[in-house]
């Protein structure tokens, strides 16, 4: 992993740019692990040892960053990965039901990745779309709301998963 | 019912643009403002009544004036991380009208002296992220930030920053350690952000609604303002309605607007053949109301806190006879203990403890004594740690217990699921 682990040179001079952006060059961190988990689709341990040379920053301090906030994925996650929201509005509106039928149609557990390596299936906090419960995230693209465990899954077939 | 003055342009596409909101009266108050005295614009929005918007409902133009008298450098920071269970109005607004947020921005850092500020964004919002990014663009190209504005002499820069999915980076002080670039970890106050915030400086937090609202105190008056409300809880506010309501969606409302007109009136009401079983007026934060509670209380910050209970964001959750109270404090509780940035131990160990009892009862282990041990770990919690999650935690814990208790002894006792509770996924 290590050896074969690298950045995209736009990657590379986006992190130099975030670096100059913000008051302090610790507040390019979290912008630079996100752009680390657009490309890889999550944050290995060696992206860590590449930023804190690219930043110059302490390895430990990018960790701490890295594992305090939920959106870094510090596992492998497949090409999909669907956060379905179950927090109060939307499990008053099927959104557990809507995560039960998800895992059973691709044969996952929540928080597993299908074999394929294709869909990964967690269940997340409230996303801040209540009024179109049931609703979920997939990748950190645009949400699918007003959802039915039909039109999930017609959606998710429509991008691909 | 319904007074359309943040929201007057929501239902036009072209006012997320520029020019569509150049065309409904974009910027003028701005240069208007720019004209003013900055402290007369801090007066304007004392007298005006504006208390926070993002749940904490501190008055706007107070906050304002515990900035130092001196010309340090300061910051304003927009908060944008809208974490609050039920609450998505902020996400509509910057998607709606992301430039009625920077307009309302840069007379407030006119106002009180601050050349630099922050929209920090939820890191989930990433439609929101893209549209103010484009509109903070499109707003230097047009003159508006930048080097002298709009001939003023003022000079303000603006950027947004992605938060990466942690809730008490809501919390003020916690945001400021997010942009600091460390773990969103909440800090000791006193000091107070407004002496010493962002990198140590002087730094205002407000919340996305609360900065939009500044445009209209100063297009219209302090005293137009005050003729929506009441007179301490002045003004509109936009609430986030959801549940189990026929028209969920985000509304602008007067404050002091009795809830069951926003219920039935302009969201149409419960379903057919439903009751109303219980309300959280404010976010899941605010302690729960009874449905006779509901159908008393107006939407002000006073009356809500005279029921016990707190307007906070302005979520409203509307609850009916369908759902299981068990169940939907478990689904609370486990947000809380999911949340806790874990630094205060009262918080960290008194939400997993929470967490760990709610669903125990949810799975129909929980003991006859387990009602009195919710009340007794949240007690615990409350006014102990450095900032408020842990209250906001034992808050509706207390209130689903107290309030439906009956409810929680029978699921106990016949250990399983009570009206309406859905799979335990």
């Amino acid at each position: 992993m290590a050896s074969t682990f690298s950045m995209s040179a736009e990657g590379l001079a986006f992190i130099k740019k975030e670096l100059t952006r913000y008051e302090t060059p610790y507040s390019a961190i979290i912008p630079s692990l996100f752009r680390v988990q657009a490309e890889h689709g999550w944050v290995p341990p060696e992206a860590v040892v590449l930023l804190g040379k690219t930043l110059n920053l302490p390895e430990a301090h990018i960790n701490e960053v890295l594992y305090f906030y939920t959106m870094f994925n510090t596992k492998p996650v497949g090409k999909f990965h669907i956060q379905v929201c179950t927090n109060i509005s939307c499990a008053m509106n099927g959104g557990r039901e809507l995560t039960q039928a998800l895992c059973k149609h691709y044969g996952v557990e929540v928080g597993q990745t299908s074999a394929d390596g294709k869909v990964t299936i967690n269940k997340v906090e409230c996303l801040g779309s209540c009024d179109t419960a049931p609703m979920m995230q997939v990748n950190a693209d645009s949400y699918l709301e007003n959802l039915t465990p039909e039109s999930a899954i017609k959606k998710l077939k429509e991008m691909g998963a | 019912m319904q007074v359309k003055l943040l929201s007057e342009h929501y239902d036009k596409p072209e006012f997320q643009t520029l020019g569509g909101y150049e065309r409904h009266g974009g910027y003028v108050v701005l240069a208007k403002a720019l004209k003013m005295d900055p402290n007369a614009i801090i007066e304007e929005v004392k007298a005006s009544g504006l208390r926070g918007r993002g749940g904490a409902g501190f008055p706007t133009g107070t906050k304002w004036s515990f900035l130092p008298k001196n010309g340090e450098p300061r910051y304003l920071l927009c908060n944008a991380d809208e974490g609050e269970p039920g609450t998505f109005k902020d996400r509509v607004m910057m998607e709606k009208a992301p430039h009625q947020l920077i307009e309302g921005m840069i007379m407030s850092s006119f106002a009180i002296g601050c050349k630099k500020s922050y929209i920090y964004i939820r890191g989930e919002y990433t439609d929101s992220l893209r549209i103010v990014g484009k509109a903070i663009q499109e707003a230097y190209k047009a003159g508006y930030l930048g080097k002298n504005i709009l001939g003023s002499g003022f000079d303000h820069d603006m950027d947004v920053y992605s938060g990466a999915g942690a809730y008490i980076c809501g919390e003020e002080t916690g945001m400021i350690s997010s942009l600091e670039g460390l773990k969103g970890q909440p800090k000791l106050k006193p000091p107070f952000p407004a002496v010493q915030g962002y990198l140590r400086k002087p730094t205002i937090v407000n919340n996305v609604e609360t900065l939009a609202a500044v445009k209209y105190i100063i297009r219209d008056g302090a005293a137009s303002y005050r003729k929506h409300g009441t007179e301490k809880s002045a003004g509109t506010k936009l609430f986030s309605v959801s549940g189990n309501v026929q028209r969920p969606g985000t509304y602008e409302v007067p404050l002091g607007l009795p809830l069951k007109v926003l219920i039935n009136d302009i969201c149409g009401g419960l379903k057919p053949g439903r009751k109303l079983k219980a309300v959280i007026p404010g976010g899941s934060s605010a302690p729960i109301l009874t449905a006779d509670e509901a159908n008393k209380v107006t939407m002000d910050y006073e009356a809500l806190a005279q029921m016990g209970s707190m307007l906070g964001s302005g979520a409203v959750i509307v609850i009916d006879d369908s759902n299981c109270m068990v169940d939907m404090l478990s689904t609370i509780m486990h947000f809380y203990h999911h949340e806790s940035c874990g630094q205060c131990t009262p918080c960290r160990e008194g939400t997993g403890w929470l967490n760990k009892i709610t669903h125990r009862i949810a799975h129909g282990h929980g003991e006859s004594k387990d009602i009195e041990l919710i009340k007794k770990v949240s007690e615990q919690m409350m006014g102990k740690t450095i900032c408020a999650l842990s209250d906001a935690a034992a808050m509706p814990a207390i209130s689903f217990v107290t309030k439906f208790r009956d409810e929680f002894e029978t699921y106990i006792k016949k250990g399983q699921l009570g009206a309406g509770g859905a799979a335990h996924a």
